[in-house]
């Protein structure tokens, strides 16, 4: 599973997996009724201590991304279409936080960017009709 | 929780030198423990004191509930020791050094021995003296973890080791806790890997905890923010909570503990504004408050 921890980024590690493991699933990388790795496993892969990898699957449990089966492993559930949109949307958000943020630090309002954000559009619509999709 | 460590009030000096003052420590199973501070700070010597090779002067010292110095042969035999010096019979060979270590050890699993051998790639036939100072420390460590000891200190096992060779000790610490639900305790001046492998982090300073408990709560309790006022300021403007800041005229970046709301108090006082927050990182918290101590007086 194609994780990546960045210790100096100041979030969690076990919810740094949750966010990535749910990005997995929102992008369609890990389908339904796939496995997660073992505990074990990932705890290696990844250089963090096991009870952390139990951490970020049971919150991925409770948030209905995975269920455990007993005996066996981790699994995706079915219903990602609705976590999908949710999580699309927490991306996109995380985006416009950052993108206020740095606003804010230049001197633009929200009500300046929501300008800007929809003169660009129109720009790119003028450039290249052709390539807009849908 | 089981209790596997419980060091309770532990005072110890050197002559006049002080190395621990009230220090407590306790550690449970299936957790791993995470001890930083600078040189001297005490870890090492807090470490020793759970293998009973110091006595405490005051305060009490338990491992499994027993007393090493009493009873060494009932802390010893389930537990896992790398010093930091690798303290190794230099004349044995790599073989001798396992046969030896096993007549100790009741619970040498030799499979597991000979598996992490092979893929450290040591030759059992090679004397301890020729070996590298990472093939050293591999040596110490299939030592340490092939009774599959419900305890495993490392002090400073990365210490002066190429990425291989503390790949391999982290390694080695994730199936101790991963196989077999046992506890690891590990001092280490490097924060990333503490940060990584620490479920707990305990953080002495002159012989003192500075700072303990689970690593997210540690973590949460220090935040970093950046700032920025109307005004310039020259030098660090004065922030209740605050711990160590960096930058200059209106834009700062300032860790600090305590409340994010009481933080933004403070800094709308000062007729500023914090733009953006984050937990702080271990090796933030460390050096602010290494900073910190410097400072006459200061406040547990």
């Amino acid at each position: 599973m194609d994780i990546t921890i960045n210790v100096a980024d100041g979030v969690p590690i076990y919810r740094q997996i949750v966010n990535q493991v749910k990005y997995l699933v929102a992008s369609g990388l890990l389908r339904a009724g796939e496995e997660l790795p073992p505990i074990r496993t990932l705890a290696l892969q990844l250089k963090v201590t096991p009870n952390t990898i139990v951490k970020a699957y049971d919150e991925l449990e409770i948030s209905g991304v995975v269920h455990k089966r007993r005996g066996s492993g981790t699994f995706v559930s079915e219903g990602r279409q609705q976590l999908a949109i949710r999580e699309r949307r927490r991306i996109i958000e995380q985006r416009i936080d950052a993108l206020l943020a740095e606003g804010y630090q230049l001197n633009f309002s929200a009500d300046d960017i929501l300008r800007m954000v929809r003169d660009r559009k129109a720009a790119m619509d003028a450039a290249e009709p052709a390539d807009v999709e849908k | 929780m089981d209790k596997i460590v419980a060091v309770n009030d532990l005072s110890r000096s050197f002559g006049s030198k002080s190395a621990l003052d009230g220090v407590s420590f306790h550690a449970g199973a299936g957790q791993v423990y995470g001890l930083v501070g600078a040189n001297g700070a005490g870890k090492t010597t807090l470490l020793k004191h759970l293998l009973g090779l110091l006595r405490a002067q005051t305060g009490s010292v338990r491992v499994f509930g027993r007393d090493p110095v009493r009873d060494p042969v009932g802390v010893l035999g389930r537990v896992g020791y790398l010093s930091e010096e690798r303290e190794l019979p230099e004349w044995m060979r790599v073989g001798e050094l396992m046969a030896y270590t096993q007549a100790f050890h009741p619970t040498w699993d030799s499979s597991y021995a000979r598996e992490l051998l092979q893929t450290f790639g040591l030759d059992q036939a090679k004397k301890i003296k020729e070996l590298s100072k990472g093939m050293r420390a591999q040596a110490g460590l299939v030592a340490a973890v092939a009774h599959r000891p419900e305890l495993l200190i490392l002090d400073e096992p990365s210490s002066g080791l190429d990425a291989v060779v503390r790949r391999d000790i982290l390694d080695a610490i994730v199936r101790t806790v991963a196989d077999d639900g046992r506890t690891v305790i590990f001092s280490s001046h490097l924060l990333e890997e503490v940060e990584r492998m620490s479920d707990h982090v305990t953080m002495l300073h002159g012989g003192r905890v500075t700072l303990s408990g689970a690593l997210d709560d540690v973590r949460h309790g220090y935040q970093r923010s950046h700032v920025r006022f109307a005004e310039h300021f020259e030098q660090p403007p004065v922030l209740q909570t605050a711990l160590a800041m960096e930058g200059g005229g209106r834009s700062w970046s300032v860790i600090h503990s305590g409340s994010l709301e009481q933080f933004h108090h403070s800094v709308l006082a000062l007729g500023g504004e914090v733009v953006e927050s984050r937990d702080a990182t271990l090796e933030e918290i460390f050096l602010a408050r290494a900073g910190r101590g410097r400072q006459p007086v200061e406040a547990a």
